[in-house]
């Protein structure tokens, strides 16, 4: 298609540059992978790590044989399947009343929406409300108050504006009623831009972290983030790997590090090739907005 | 907590103190903008420079592989990358240092030394964010008529002179709307990513609003003072979207309402 002097060379320059961008982008998770499954002397040998020149399984034993990891973990499902659900719902039927254009004063409303967008009380005062509503140390805090995206909300408004008024019309006349139509004909119309949003929702539900610092006590609360933030950001945990039994894990520090990091990151890194293209999709709809 | 009818009223005390007598405010309002027009004067032109190189690849297969590699990071929390981070740049055992030590030079303790954190903070939220960032560049250059290109080789154009006289300029009011929004949100300087990088030894150059905010408010209690930082933030920023919004519609572009 497009030529011009030196192209060849320019072809070589450009995809050498990309490999090694590339490398920079994976290298940092294999570099992990590879620390995870090390000995303890492997794991602090100075170098590149590809794959563990000794293998070691014990990190890995150590990570999954812990009660915490697990109770984090069912509550990182816990948040990412019904926060997600509820939110696809919740978003949904916010966004149709906005949408139709017979709403009465619907322009107020959008604009009480979009508000919150741009103007917030702010950390403190928000913390004083979630205590105040007697949230803190509940699982509902990781649902509710980020329970309507306001950003997601208007694409799916302007997608759901896109559906012609008719169809809602015929649907009436045949004695439809609102509900029915929102959940039998917008909805079903609807699927490629709800998938969108739910994989937004749920990437975001998997690597939350911050509202489970802010808002829960309870270690029977905690989310795979804050347990990994424990282990690997603040230490504090590290030692409780050896407390109960012997102190080899002492030395297991990096790999029980790098395991318990892998252990959070690898359900992404498993959906993401499949999910990918979907995830882009999802950008361009909401950059391209109405 | 005797909620806006109990508490009494205090006036602009907690202001006053702020901008007359606190000893941290300017400081750490200067490390917010100074980090954020880093990050905007390093971490801006980076997607644009590689959505252009991924632009140019030929092999359509290889262009697909380098895109969702480049994306990876931007999908991990900053307590996933911070973890990494902190284990690839340690300055005894960390990869970035042992590659440095190879070339002659010094280890560098990235994370902990004032004067580097700063190049670290940038550096690796491009790392995080280059890949993604090139979706909105990559589609706005399919939007470029394939004609302009072909009149440009007839004339004798070289593949420098096309990018920069076609290309360039056709991505540029995508360009701008972009750099336009990215200035309305300069009070941002990435809480999340500081929150999980920063230590007491570099506090002094990484401590930023929302930080500030959180260490001393929620955890020393000082809950009025800083609400009155986050609520000064707050109302800056909203003041700086509505003025963006007012330039980016001056220029005819379409703004966000």
């Amino acid at each position: 298609m497009r030529q011009g002097k030196g192209s060849t060379l320019f072809q070589i320059f450009l995809i050498s540059f990309m490999v090694i961008l590339c490398i920079i982008m994976l290298y940092p998770f294999v570099h992990m992978l590879a620390i995870s499954f090390s000995s303890p002397a492997e794991s602090l040998r100075l170098g590149i790590h590809l794959y563990p020149k000794q293998v070691s399984l014990y990190a890995w034993e150590r990570v999954l044989g812990k009660h915490d990891i697990w109770i984090g973990f069912g509550n990182t499902v816990f948040r990412t399947v019904v926060g997600t659900v509820c939110s696809v719902l919740f978003m949904s039927m916010g966004a149709y009343p906005l949408s139709r254009r017979y709403l009465p004063h619907r322009n107020v409303f959008t604009l009480l929406i979009v508000f919150t967008m741009f103007f917030g009380g702010g950390l403190i005062p928000t913390y004083f409300l979630i205590k105040n509503l007697g949230l803190l140390d509940t699982r509902a805090v990781y649902i509710l108050p980020g329970l309507v995206s306001t950003f997601s909300m208007l694409i799916l408004r302007n997608f759901f504006q896109a559906i012609p008024d008719e169809l809602e019309d015929s649907a009436k006349i045949d004695g439809a009623n609102d509900l029915r139509i929102l959940f039998q004909i917008v909805l079903p119309l609807s699927l490629p831009v709800l998938a969108t949003l739910s994989l937004w929702s749920a990437v975001g539900h998997w690597n939350a972290w911050f509202d489970a610092v802010l808002y829960i006590q309870d270690p029977d609360k905690q989310v795979l983030t804050t347990f990994l933030r424990r282990v690997v950001i603040t230490g504090e945990d590290l030692s409780m790997y050896a407390s109960n039994t012997t102190n080899t894990a002492l030395g297991y520090q990096e790999p029980i590090k790098a395991a318990t990091l892998m252990f959070t990151a690898l359900p992404i890194i498993i959906v993401y090739p499949f999910l990918q293209k979907y995830f882009v999709k999802g950008t361009m709809v909401g950059s391209l907005k109405g | 907590m005797d909620g806006i009818w109990g508490s009494p009223w205090v006036g602009l005390k907690h202001f006053k103190f702020l901008f007359l007598q606190s000893p941290d405010f300017f400081k750490i309002l200067g490390n917010t903008v100074v980090i954020s027009i880093y990050h905007i004067v390093f971490g801006f032109p980076a997607p644009i420079i590689l959505a252009l190189m991924i632009n140019e690849i030929r092999s359509s297969k290889f262009k697909k592989v380098a895109q969702s590699l480049t994306y990876l990071p931007h999908f991990f929390s900053w307590v996933i990358l911070g973890g990494i981070l902190i284990t690839l740049l340690s300055p005894s055992t960390g990869v970035v240092n042992y590659l440095i030590t190879l070339v002659g030079l010094e280890p560098i303790y990235f994370l902990g030394d004032p004067h580097y954190f700063r190049f670290t903070l940038v550096t690796s939220a491009i790392w995080k964010e280059v890949g993604w960032g090139t979706i909105i560049y990559l589609a706005a250059l399919t939007g470029v008529s394939p004609d302009l290109y072909e009149a440009a080789v007839m004339d004798g154009a070289s593949r420098w002179k096309q990018t920069l006289k076609i290309t360039l300029p056709s991505i540029l009011p995508v360009i701008v709307l972009m750099l336009i929004l990215r200035m309305g949100g300069i009070l941002d300087a990435g809480f999340d990513q500081i929150l999980n990088l920063y230590s007491p030894a570099t506090y002094g150059v990484a401590d930023i609003l929302d930080t500030y905010v959180y260490r001393v408010g929620l955890q020393n209690f000082q809950f009025s003072l800083t609400t009155a930082v986050g609520l000064f933030k707050n109302v800056i920023a909203f003041m700086l979207v509505l003025f963006t919004n007012y330039i980016s519609k001056k220029l005819g572009q379409d703004g966000l309402f």
